[in-house]
C-alpha cells in the first residue's frame, strides 16, 4: 500500500486564521470532555435514583424504574440522538423551538441534546449497577438497620449505599469510560467534538492514518487517566472487612 | 533509514528489471484485473445524481455512466469480455484507503480532484465541475454570502465548502455560526428543520437536494460560487498503464459528445428512485473542461 505518511500534518497551518490541526483537536477534546462529564454527572444522579427505586419493595416503584431500563437500554445509542436532536425539538412549543434552533449557537443546541441523551441512556445503566449492588448485600443489612430502628430512607442512605457503592466501583469504571467514548456519537449531529475534529482532519489533508492514530492515543491517554483515577478513588474509599473487597 | 533505501532499492530494480525485460507485459491495476478476472468499482450511496443507489439498490448515476465506459475500455484493453464487475461501497472517509490498499480499483463519484489527495492517489481526467453556492429558503432574503453575518450556516463536514465558509467568517468576521452536518441529507435536514439558514455545498449537489424537498419551489440555489472545483475519478498512484485506459476511455466520450447524453440524461430528465428532475443545465465552466480535458485540480489551472 502506497501511502504518504506525514506526521508533521498536525503542525502545519489549517488556513483558517492561524490555527494549525493540533489545535482541532485540542478544541475537540475539550467538547468531549464536557459532554462526558455533564452526561456522567446526569447519569449518576438519575441512575442512583432509579438503581434505589428498583431495589424498594414497593412493586409499583420497581416496575416504572424498570421500564425505564429496559426502554434506555434496548434502543440504539443512535436512535435515541436522532430522536432528542430532530424529533423533539419539533414537538415543542414554537418559541422554544426558536429558542433552540436559532437563538442557542449551534454547538449549545447540540450539547444539550447530547448530554440529555447520552445522560439518560447512560443512566439505564448505572441503575442496573446500583440494583445489583444493593441486591449483592446480605439480606441483613437491612433487618440489622430496622432493628437499629432506621426508617427506610435512613437505611439506605447509612447502611445500604455506603456499601453498594464501594462494591460497584470496578463496574462503574467500566460505565464511566464509555460514557468517553460514547460522546463520540456528538459528531453525528455536527458538534465538533475530538472524533468530528479527526474527521475533519482526516478529509481535509488526507492524512486518514495520522488523525486517526493520533485521535486513538487521546482517547487511550484519557482513559487510562480515568481508570487509574477510579482505581485510586477505590482504595480510597476503601473500607476494611467490607466483605465484598476483601479480595483486593 | 538504511532499510528503507534498501527496499527502495531493491523497488527500483524490479521496476527497471520490468521495464527493460517486459515492456509489453501488464503492470499494477490492469495485471491486477486480469489475474482475478475482476475489476472493482467503488460506488456511492448517497451522492445524488453522481453515484447512488436505485431502488434495486444497483449503483446508477452519472459517475457511475463513466465508471461503465472505463469498465468496457478495459475490457477491450485486456480482451476480456466477460470480465466480472463488482461494486464496493465506499464513503468519504474510506475511498482513499480502500483504492490503496487495492480493495478497490477505482472510484467514480463525486470526488474533488485536490493537492492533498494527490499525495495519495492518482485522478483521472476531469469528469465534472461544480461552483460551491447557497441553497436557501426563498423568503429569507438571503442571496449572497454577505447576507449570512450572524446567521447560522450548515455545511457538510469535510468538504471544501466547509472550510472555505470557516475561513471566510474568520478573515470577513462575520459571526456565522456554522454547522458541519455528517452528510448532504443531514445538512439539508438542519436547514429545512430551521436550524440553518443557508446550506452551502457543491452548486450540483444542492440541486440534488431540491429537487428531493417535499416542495422543490420553496428553495433557491443563489450567491457567487466561492470556489470552482473539478471531480475526477480516483485511482492508484503511479500506475500509469491503466491511468491511460481510464483516461482514453473518458477521452472518448468526450470527443465522441456522448457526454452530452449522458449528462441530459441525469441533469435534464427525470431520475430514479422517484422520477426527479434536476433540471441543471451544463455550466460553462464544464463545457470548457469537456473541450479541454485535464486530470488536474482547479486549484492547478
Amino acid at each position: 500500500m502506497n501511502y504518504h505518511w506525514h506526521w508533521g500534518v498536525f503542525f502545519s497551518s489549517t488556513g483558517i486564521g492561524k490555527e494549525i490541526y493540533l489545535d482541532w483537536f485540542i478544541t475537540g477534546l475539550g467538547w468531549t470532555i464536557a459532554i462526558s462529564l455533564t452526561s456522567w454527572l446526569i447519569a449518576l444522579v438519575l441512575g442512583t435514583a432509579l438503581g434505589v427505586l428498583r431495589s424498594l419493595p414497593n412493586r409499583g416503584l420497581a416496575r416504572i424504574a424498570s421500564a425505564y431500563v429496559t426502554l434506555f437500554r434496548n434502543v440504539p445509542l443512535l436512535v435515541q440522538l436522532f430522536i432528542w436532536y430532530f424529533l423533539i425539538p419539533d414537538w415543542l412549543p414554537d418559541r422554544a423551538q426558536i429558542w433552540l434552533k436559532q437563538d442557542l449557537s449551534p454547538s449549545t443546541s447540540a450539547f444539550l441534546s447530547v448530554v440529555l441523551c447520552l445522560g439518560l441512556f447512560t443512566a439505564a445503566r448505572v441503575c442496573e449497577q446500583v440494583r445489583t449492588g444493593i441486591q449483592a448485600l446480605p439480606r441483613g443489612q437491612l433487618d440489622a438497620a430496622s432493628a437499629l430502628g432506621l426508617n427506610l430512607s435512613n437505611a439506605y442512605h447509612h447502611v445500604l449505599l455506603p456499601q453498594a457503592f464501594r462494591i460497584i466501583i470496578p463496574p462503574m469504571t467500566s460505565e464511566f469510560l464509555n460514557v468517553f467514548k460514547n460522546s463520540s456519537v456528538a459528531s453525528l449531529i455536527g458538534l465538533m467534538e475530538l472524533l468530528a475534529q479527526t474527521k475533519q482532519t482526516a478529509e481535509f489533508t488526507a492524512n486518514l492514518f495520522e488523525a486517526f492514530t493520533l485521535a486513538t492515543l487521546i482517547y487511550f491517554v484519557l482513559n487510562m487517566g480515568l481508570m487509574y483515577f477510579m482505581r485510586w478513588l477505590e482504595r480510597k474509599v476503601r473500607v476494611p472487612g467490607l466483605i465484598a473487597l476483601e479480595t483486593k | 533509514m538504511l532499510k528503507r533505501t534498501m527496499v527502495t532499492l531493491a523497488l527500483l530494480g524490479c521496476g527497471l528489471l520490468t521495464a527493460t525485460a517486459y515492456a509489453q507485459e501488464l503492470t499494477g491495476t490492469l495485471k491486477k484485473i486480469k489475474d482475478s478476472g475482476t475489476i472493482v468499482v467503488g460506488n456511492r450511496d448517497s451522492s445524488i445524481p453522481f453515484s447512488y443507489f436505485d431502488s434495486a439498490q444497483h449503483p446508477i448515476g452519472y459517475s457511475m455512466d463513466i465508471a461503465d465506459a472505463i469498465v468496457d475500455e478495459v475490457k477491450k484493453d485486456l480482451k476480456l469480455p466477460n470480465l466480472k464487475v463488482s461494486y464496493n461501497l465506499i464513503t468519504s472517509q474510506t475511498r482513499i484507503p480502500l483504492i490503496q490498499n487495492g480493495t478497490v480499483d477505482f472510484e467514480c463519484g463525486s470526488t474533488t480532484n485536490n493537492i492533498e489527495r494527490q499525495q495519495q492517489v492518482a485522478f483521472s481526467l476531469g469528469i465534472f465541475e461544480i461552483g460551491t453556492k447557497l441553497l436557501t429558503a426563498k423568503n429569507s432574503g438571503i442571496k449572497d454570502f454577505p447576507d449570512l453575518a450572524g446567521k447560522n450556516v450548515v455545511t457538510t463536514a469535510g468538504t471544501t465548502s466547509e472550510h472555505i465558509i470557516k475561513k471566510m467568517n474568520e478573515d470577513k468576521k462575520m459571526n456565522m455560526n456554522i454547522i458541519s452536518a455528517k452528510d448532504h441529507g443531514e445538512s439539508f435536514l438542519m436547514l429545512q428543520s430551521g436550524r440553518a439558514a443557508a446550506f452551502m455545498m457543491d452548486d450540483a449537489l444542492l440541486a440534488g437536494d431540491m429537487a428531493e424537498a417535499k416542495n422543490p419551489a420553496e428553495w433557491a440555489i443563489t450567491g457567487k460560487p466561492q470556489s470552482f472545483e473539478i471531480y475526477g475519478c480516483m485511482l492508484r498512484k503511479d500506475d500509469p498503464q491503466f491511468k491511460k485506459v481510464v483516461d482514453t476511455a473518458i477521452g472518448n466520450l468526450f470527443k465522441s459528445g456522448q457526454i452530452n447524453t449522458i449528462y441530459a440524461k441525469w441533469f435534464m430528465q427525470p431520475i430514479p428512485p422517484k422520477g426527479l428532475n434536476m433540471n441543471f443545465p451544463m455550466s460553462e465552466d464544464l463545457k470548457k473542461l469537456i473541450a479541454n480535458p485535464t486530470d488536474k485540480s482547479a486549484e492547478q489551472l
